[in-house]
């Protein structure tokens, strides 16, 4: 059970990754500043969960 | 709006972004990591971590520190943990209490301060907890995590829809499967929480702990509250001890309670069914998690004074009784600390070959009288070798 954990755990945390990266290459790209502050707000949780911090 | 202007926006917002995320993980790592510094009594004879036990806990987040304070005397050998639930300060500050002070002058004594030590890096997510608690000492204050119920999800994650309790079967609510006092006897192969009681259960028959202790706090719209929870192998003790209790020492009643035998995963249950000792699990109030409480902060934590928990208490709502004094931390430490003397007394009396003396360590009135500071010592002061960390 703690195998199949600590592998879904992993791929956890390459999707936040992935989630983290869309959203800067997203605000790079936007042409709308609304999406672009919304998109950085969203990109706080992400990050700190790929950092294992929370 | 240009090209460039929105760049500058973006950038703008990016860095904003940067700064809130450096003062928040900043805020989240300090929590994680702070250690708490343990000033060893001189009858502590040795600290051990729990892996010492079960091995597969070595280097995680709950290989906490075990303290046995061993008298060299022949006699028995009593348990009390703290931090099981580690948003119930009582009962970590209690533990310490006896680690810096108690000595032991027949059998042994051996305290788990921080039981889940995963659940004191974390607060309730929504639920506005303050970070870190402080108790004012002689010497300053001494600074101590505030914890959540549950371990962890950074140490034990994902849940699963629905927690089964080993070896019993019963089902539970997800996130108990990181409930220390939902998890045992544990489970050698289990999560994190679950391996952790089954370390614990290791070490109750490897040391032959014939007297087992759980100190915990309750809110007030809780019934099983003020009370000591007794498996059926250690009722006769608890009964003598709240009646000495209440009678002698507390200005509030403390009763005493059958450990429902359906009810699995919990300490009063399983300890006494799959080990040797005799198992207990005190309750003391604490306003700060009632659900109808008001501001939750420090002040509400270590003080028991909540205007909304007293208005329940008017309309009849509630399990114990609170007025304008509240429950303060040292009247509710004090409690714990009484009940766990009166409690190894009256197993000295019944198993007179398996005598625990413990002397030195404050009762109710000393620690309301002198507060509870006045029981911890100062570890800039103290020798290096005598001061170990949470």
């Amino acid at each position: 059970m703690t195998t199949i954990n600590l592998v879904i755990m992993i791929i956890y945390h390459i999707i936040s990754a992935f989630v983290a990266f869309v959203l800067i290459w997203s605000i790079i790209k936007t042409k709308n500043v609304q999406e672009a502050i919304l998109y950085c707000i969203i990109l706080i949780p992400f990050t700190l969960r790929v950092f294992h911090i929370k | 709006m240009s090209d460039k202007q929105l760049k500058n926006i973006k950038i703008i917002a990016l860095c904003i972004t940067i700064i809130v995320m450096l003062i928040a993980g900043r805020a989240f790592y300090e929590h994680r990591y702070f250690k708490e510094p343990v000033v060893l009594s001189s009858g502590v004879t040795e600290v051990k971590k729990l892996s010492y036990y079960f091995s597969p806990l070595k280097g995680t987040t709950n290989d906490c520190n075990i303290y046995i304070l061993n008298s060299g005397n022949p006699g028995g050998t009593a348990m009390v943990i703290g931090g099981t639930h580690p948003e119930e300060p009582g009962a970590n500050l209690a533990a310490e209490v006896f680690v810096e002070n108690a000595i032991v002058n027949s059998g042994r004594l051996i305290v788990a301060i921080r039981a889940n030590r995963s659940a004191s890096t974390v607060t309730r997510p929504g639920d506005a907890y303050p970070r870190f608690y402080h108790i004012p000492t002689d010497w300053g204050e001494k600074k101590f995590r505030m914890g959540d119920r549950w371990a962890n999800p950074l140490d034990s994650w994902p849940d699963p829809e629905v927690y089964v309790n080993y070896p019993s079967g019963q089902m539970l609510a997800y996130a108990d499967i990181r409930n220390l006092n939902r998890t045992w006897p544990g489970k050698a192969n289990g999560m994190i929480t679950e391996q952790t009681c089954y370390a614990f259960i290791e070490l109750i028959k490897q040391e032959k702990v014939g007297l087992f202790i759980d100190l915990h706090e309750a809110e007030l719209e809780y019934p099983v509250i003020s009370t000591i929870v007794a498996n059926q192998n250690a009722q006769e003790i608890a009964a003598m001890a709240s009646m000495m209790l209440t009678a002698m020492e507390f200005k509030r009643p403390i009763g005493m309670e059958f450990s429902p035998p359906a009810l699995h995963g919990l300490s009063h249950r399983e300890v006494g069914d799959h080990s040797d000792a005799l198992s207990l699990l005190f309750e003391a109030p604490e306003p700060f998690l009632d659900r109808v409480r008001g501001i939750t902060d420090e002040h509400l934590l270590l003080t028991g004074k909540d205007p909304f928990v007293m208005k329940a208490g008017e309309h009849g709502l509630l399990y114990e009784k609170i007025d304008e004094q509240g429950w303060p931390i040292d009247v509710r430490v004090g409690r714990h600390c009484s009940t766990i003397l009166q409690v190894t007394q009256t197993y000295s009396e019944m198993y007179p070959d398996k005598v625990v003396t413990i002397s030195n360590v404050p009762r109710y009135a000393e620690i309301i009288e002198n507060g509870l500071g006045h029981y911890y010592y100062n570890p800039e002061k103290a020798p290096a070798n005598r001061v170990v960390y949470e």
